[in-house]
């Protein structure tokens, strides 16, 4: 018996890679999905952000993917070795801190490196690349770009555009025939819409921007102010994911305060809390509050202050404000609010 | 029906999604069938993704439970 072809493709959660991956499968191919979670990714992502957004269904959009295409969906998390990648993108950032061109060449390479694993045993790489879809990153010039780079070369097929590109090795090996892949070019999304709706799929998650939190120029302010304040361009995933959640106020550079604004949010940093000094209205209702960085004792009534503004004690004269260090070791304060005017918007990161 | 096979746990309270479905796909690479992995986590976006993943995958999911904000999912592998 022969082994199928099998190919690896590059899910996100859009449509577009969904309508790759689908486009292979239908020529016979044996597809599984990849899907890279680098800690800034919108897809997969938590409960508390999913609920905020209202209207979003609390799913993850990569394996939710998977499952209209009955493929595996394999998730790798490349948390560490992305740290390169953001901060040392050889071609440079986006319109803000999105690297989006290292970062495909990033995930390419990587797909490529899994998959051809001798356990795995795959043929070629595909993603739901189209020719014009971003600016920066998805131009005819970037993809041979990527295909080099990532030392996929040819072996890398993307399906919506091939027929603007020249024959890959698939197309060339007749595994895949070129004329029943696309040519599809620019920002239009109609032919994307009108081919999924021929492939007969009714639901597709549309992110805005882009795949990830670093396309987001509130997101991108908040990192680089905590470059800023640590004094260098690194990070860990806690840093990261704390940034994707709250108000972010900076009274100084030595301390910020990430002040919840809903309870789903109070739930996530509930999940912080043991670790760092925290603060919390008693006196009346309100937002969960984590201090960040290195805090004077003299910060604190500030803190406090802050926390009681953003309570339903906000117009109240005093608010109680309890505060738990990582020791456990609890005060508490009784503060008036911070008026309005008291809270200038440059605290606001 | 089949006697559940070992049972091994995986700890993946504190963790945000998708880290907790990566620690159970990870884990259950390397797990003979008919072993019951139960996973313990926090995060609710597991009740949705842990059980999605188990789909694609072919696992079977044998019961999701949450009590006092901690998640339970007893997962057979096949
Ligand atoms: S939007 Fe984010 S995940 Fe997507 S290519 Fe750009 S940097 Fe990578």
């Amino acid at each position: 018996m022969t082994e199928p072809i099998k190919a690896v493709a590059l899910i996100s959660g859009g449509l577009d890679s969904m309508l790759a991956a689908k486009v292979v499968m239908d020529q016979g191919v044996h597809v599984e999905g990849i899907n890279f979670f680098t800690g800034f990714c919108v897809e997969g992502h938590t409960h508390a952000i999913r609920a905020r957004k209202g209207s979003a269904p609390k799913r993850n959009n990569a394996l939710w993917v998977a499952e209209q295409l009955g493929i595996k969906l394999h998730i790798i998390d490349v948390i560490e070795e992305y740290k390169k990648v953001l901060l040392s993108p050889k071609h440079g950032y986006g319109q803000h801190l999105n690297p989006c061109l290292d970062c495909k060449i990033f995930m390419v390479r990587k797909a490529l490196a899994w998959g051809f694993m001798a356990e795995h045993g795959f043929d070629f790489i595909v993603t739901g690349e189209v020719i014009g879809q971003r600016p920066k990153s998805q131009r005819k010039a970037t993809m041979p770009v990527i295909a080099k780079e990532s030392g996929a070369d040819d072996r890398l097929l993307r399906p919506l555009c091939a027929q603007n590109l020249p024959p890959t090795l698939p197309e060339r090996e007749g595994w895949v025939d070129r004329d029943a892949l696309f040519g599809f070019q620019g920002r239009n999304r109609k032919p994307q819409i009108e081919l999924a709706q021929r492939l007969g799929f009714t639901e597709w998650a549309q992110p805005a921007g882009g795949c990830c939190f670093l396309t987001d120029a509130q997101y991108s302010r908040k990192l680089t102010d905590l470059w800023a304040a640590q004094g260098s361009k690194d990070y860990e995933l806690d840093d990261i994911m704390l940034l994707k959640v709250g108000r972010h106020i900076r009274p100084a550079p030595h301390f910020k305060l990430i002040v919840s604004r809903e309870e789903g949010e109070n739930r996530y940093l509930e999940g912080y809390r043991k670790r760092f000094l925290n603060l919390r209205p008693i006196s009346h209702l309100g937002p969960l509050c984590l201090v960040d960085g290195h805090p004077e004792p003299a910060d604190l009534e500030l803190a406090a202050r802050v926390v009681a503004r953003y309570s339903q004690g906000r117009e109240a004269a005093a608010v109680t404000v309890a505060a738990e260090d990582p020791n456990g070791e609890r005060r508490e304060l009784t503060v008036p609010p911070l008026a309005p005017a008291e809270l200038p918007s440059a605290w606001h990161v | 029906m089949s006697e559940p096979g070992p049972v091994e746990t995986l700890d993946a309270r504190g963790l945000l999604c998708p880290m907790p479905v990566i620690k159970a796909q990870d884990r259950i690479a390397g797990l003979r069938p008919g072993t019951v992995l139960e996973v313990w986590a926090t995060d609710p976006g597991t009740l949705a993704d842990v059980p999605a993943w188990c789909r694609v995958h072919g696992h079977e999911v044998l019961e999701t439970a949450q009590a006092d904000h901690e998640i339970r999912i007893r997962i057979k592998v096949n």
